[in-house]
């Protein structure tokens, strides 16, 4: 196994219900990643999937546990330092793609480099197109999002994930607004670029077709993390 | 240099939301003039005031101690029994020094000796009662330029030669070239000859000013070699009230300056000035509200897409920087837009409104001071007022923002 680039060690989350009552959401979750690996993480509804993935993604912070990106503790670290580290090491991909409305394609892919004020924008701009080409909308980067597919805008978001080459992109639900065949092009999508690339996938889906595509799978059931092999005996019932 | 994240973001979340950005805008612009506008007007106005009064006025008048507050000091018994002598008229006390002191006086920058008292003039079977002003012309057109009120003639009181107003020659019915008879209180009489009409905007005035040169008033008033004031003109307005305090506690004379002679007029323009003040406190804290409630529906309406930006890297301070920027916007173009529509304003007031004589009442000049100023508040109270809003976005939970 190569070197991890995520590392979860018993993760709880509590959330607050009202001001007395706690609700324990993940209780101790233990993962690894390794550095170039593409993993599916299935689940029923409001088993904690989401909120796993914001942890990892450095979205919010778990009430216990230790959590390592690229190495790095995030325990104990400011909130500048952990939106920085989330922008250097992950890459998102929502659901619902969450483009930025008033801005073009080009301008979404863009827009990590924009946040980190880029120094070359000619160099910016071509690697944006580069990657618009890859997801396959060259011709479409001046487009608004509105006035584009689901498809083409979850790709658009893929390649906005891209743009500064995280190792990490953590996928919610990205085909979960998609029909099948829009579905399988952007998991396709994202194997490929999981192949050339070597950038870590983590992918939340209901799909358990696409999930059997993994390279690894792992299976949340309320809150907590179940073995794969369970999950994959499971599977065949 | 490419456009920063924050100016980007700042500028097109204001161009998505159109409504609300041009709503606020015109907002920020009818504040910013109308401020503008009302401080040039009043400003203007007071000024245009200020002049006319002391156009035909010394801004500070010396005149011989009241004798009364002299037996006053006396006794106390006859203090019952005085009346102010009014009636005849009495010099100043070694005038040559005063009007040397007035001369050494730095911030005085005319002094002109007067020989005033009221006499009767007549011409045919017209009389009337006027005041005879003895002066000498080239001090006293420092202090009164009758050079520029002159209508008919011309300024010139050598000899027996008189200049009077436009209002008077027509009650007398005479004009230049005509001689009217000048009778004192003591019956003395002299005639003079008319050889300037003027017109200093004042009905009072021109019924009532009859200029003679200061030896031959002296004369008729039986004041020889006396003067019954001294009129100075002082280079700042407004430290005419100072200079005049001054002068009477170096002299002890009676001395006035417009400031005390006209008190109700100043009391007037300071009430003025401060309504005027109220309203731009109230403007500038409407303005800011304004701003303030339309960035925070903006901060609302973005949750979402400020959860995206924090998800992708983007820093608080950035998202914070982001909305003071759309404060500033709205402030500097606000104001840059209010500047230059209260100039319109002022334009269009100035040709409307028009003195009775049809003069200007105000001329459409922008204080650039003025103007600066209201850019840089309206700047800082764009800031400040997007200051709530903008901390409110900085903090807000991108997961909140994303799951919703
Ligand atoms: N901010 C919060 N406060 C309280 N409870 C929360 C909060 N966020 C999530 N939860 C709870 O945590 C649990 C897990 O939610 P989560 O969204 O992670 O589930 P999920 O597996 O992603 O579900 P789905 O498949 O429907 O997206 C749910 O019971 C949810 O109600
Ligand atoms: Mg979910």
């Amino acid at each position: 196994m190569s070197t991890p680039i995520l590392e979860l060690i018993d993760i709880r989350k509590s959330y607050a219900i009202g001001t007395s009552v706690e609700t324990e959401v993940l209780h101790g979750i233990n993962m690894t990643l390794s550095s170039g690996s593409f993993n599916a993480l299935t689940g029923p509804s409001g088993s904690g999937k989401s909120t796993l993935l914001n942890l990892i993604g450095l979205l919010e912070s778990p009430t216990s546990g230790t959590l390592r990106i690229n190495q790095h503790d995030t325990q104990n670290i400011t909130d500048a330092e952990l939106t920085k580290l989330r922008g250097q090491n992950i890459g998102f991909v929502f659901q619902f793609h969450h483009l930025l409305p008033a801005f073009n394609a080009l301008e979404n892919v863009m827009m990590p480099a924009i946040i980190h004020q880029y120094s070359d924008k000619q160099a910016a701009t071509t690697h944006a197109k580069s990657l618009l080409s890859a997801v396959g909308l060259a011709d479409a980067w001046h487009k608004k999002p509105s006035e584009l597919s689901g498809g083409m805008q979850q790709r658009i978001a893929i390649a906005r994930a891209l743009m500064l080459k995280p190792p990490l992109i953590l996928a919610d639900e990205p085909t979960g607004n998609l029909d099948t065949h829009a579905a399988d092009d952007i998991f396709k999508l994202m194997k490929q670029i999981n192949e050339t690339q070597g950038i870590t996938f983590l992918i939340v889906t209901h799909d358990t077709k696409l999930a059997a595509r993994c390279q690894n799978r792992y299976h949340l059931v309320d809150g907590a993390l179940t073995h794969p092999e369970d999950f994959a005996s499971e599977n065949l019932n | 240099m490419p456009l920063s994240f924050e100016w980007l973001l700042a500028i097109r979340f204001l161009k998505e939301g159109k409504m609300q950005s041009w709503l606020i805008l015109a907002g920020v612009t009818g504040g910013v003039a109308i401020i503008i506008f009302l401080t040039q007007l009043i400003n203007q106005l007071q000024g245009t005031i200020i002049d006319r009064v002391l156009s035909s006025q010394a801004h500070i008048v010396i005149k011989p101690t009241e004798e009364t507050t002299i037996r006053q000091q006396n006794t106390l018994i006859t203090s019952a029994l005085i009346q102010p002598r009014g009636q005849r008229l009495r010099s100043i006390d070694q005038w040559e020094n005063i009007v040397q002191l007035a001369r050494n006086t730095p911030g005085i920058k005319a002094v002109s000796p007067v020989a005033t008292g009221p006499v009767f003039v007549r011409h045919n079977l017209a009389s009337k009662s006027v005041a005879l002003l003895g002066i000498m012309p080239t001090e006293y057109t420092k202090i009164v330029n009758m050079y520029r009120y002159m209508v008919k003639g011309r300024f010139d009181i050598t000899g027996d030669q008189t200049v009077i107003g436009t209002d008077l020659a027509k009650d007398l019915g005479v004009t230049i070239g005509d001689r009217i008879q000048v009778t004192t209180e003591d019956n003395q009489q002299q005639n003079l000859t008319i050889v300037g009409l003027f017109d200093i905007n004042n009905k009072d005035l021109n019924k009532r000013w009859v200029f003679s040169n200061l030896r031959l008033a002296q004369t008729l008033l039986n004041i020889p070699g006396g003067v019954s004031n001294i009129d100075l003109a002082v280079v700042q307005l407004f430290q005419a009230k100072q200079l005049a305090q001054r002068l009477k506690a170096q002299t002890g004379l009676d001395i006035e300056s417009w400031m005390e002679s006209n008190s109700g007029l100043l009391n007037a323009l300071s009430n003025q000035t401060v309504t005027n003040n109220l309203i731009r406190v109230f403007v500038v804290i409407i303005v800011a509200l304004g701003i303030a409630s339309v960035l925070v529906v903006s901060v609302v309406q973005k949750q979402k897409e400020i959860g995206i930006l924090r998800a992708m890297g983007a820093k608080r301070a950035q998202v914070l920087r982001i909305f003071l920027l759309q404060g500033a916007i709205f402030g500097t173009l606000g104001s840059t837009l209010g500047i230059s529509l209260s100039f319109g304003l002022l334009t269009l007031f100035s040709l409307i409104y028009k003195s009775p004589d049809g003069s200007m009442l105000f001329t459409a000049q922008l204080d650039p001071k003025l103007a600066i100023m209201a850019s840089i508040v309206a700047m800082i109270v764009g800031i400040l007022a997007a200051l709530v809003p903008a901390r409110r976005a900085a903090r807000m939970d991108p997961v909140q923002a994303i799951r919703s």
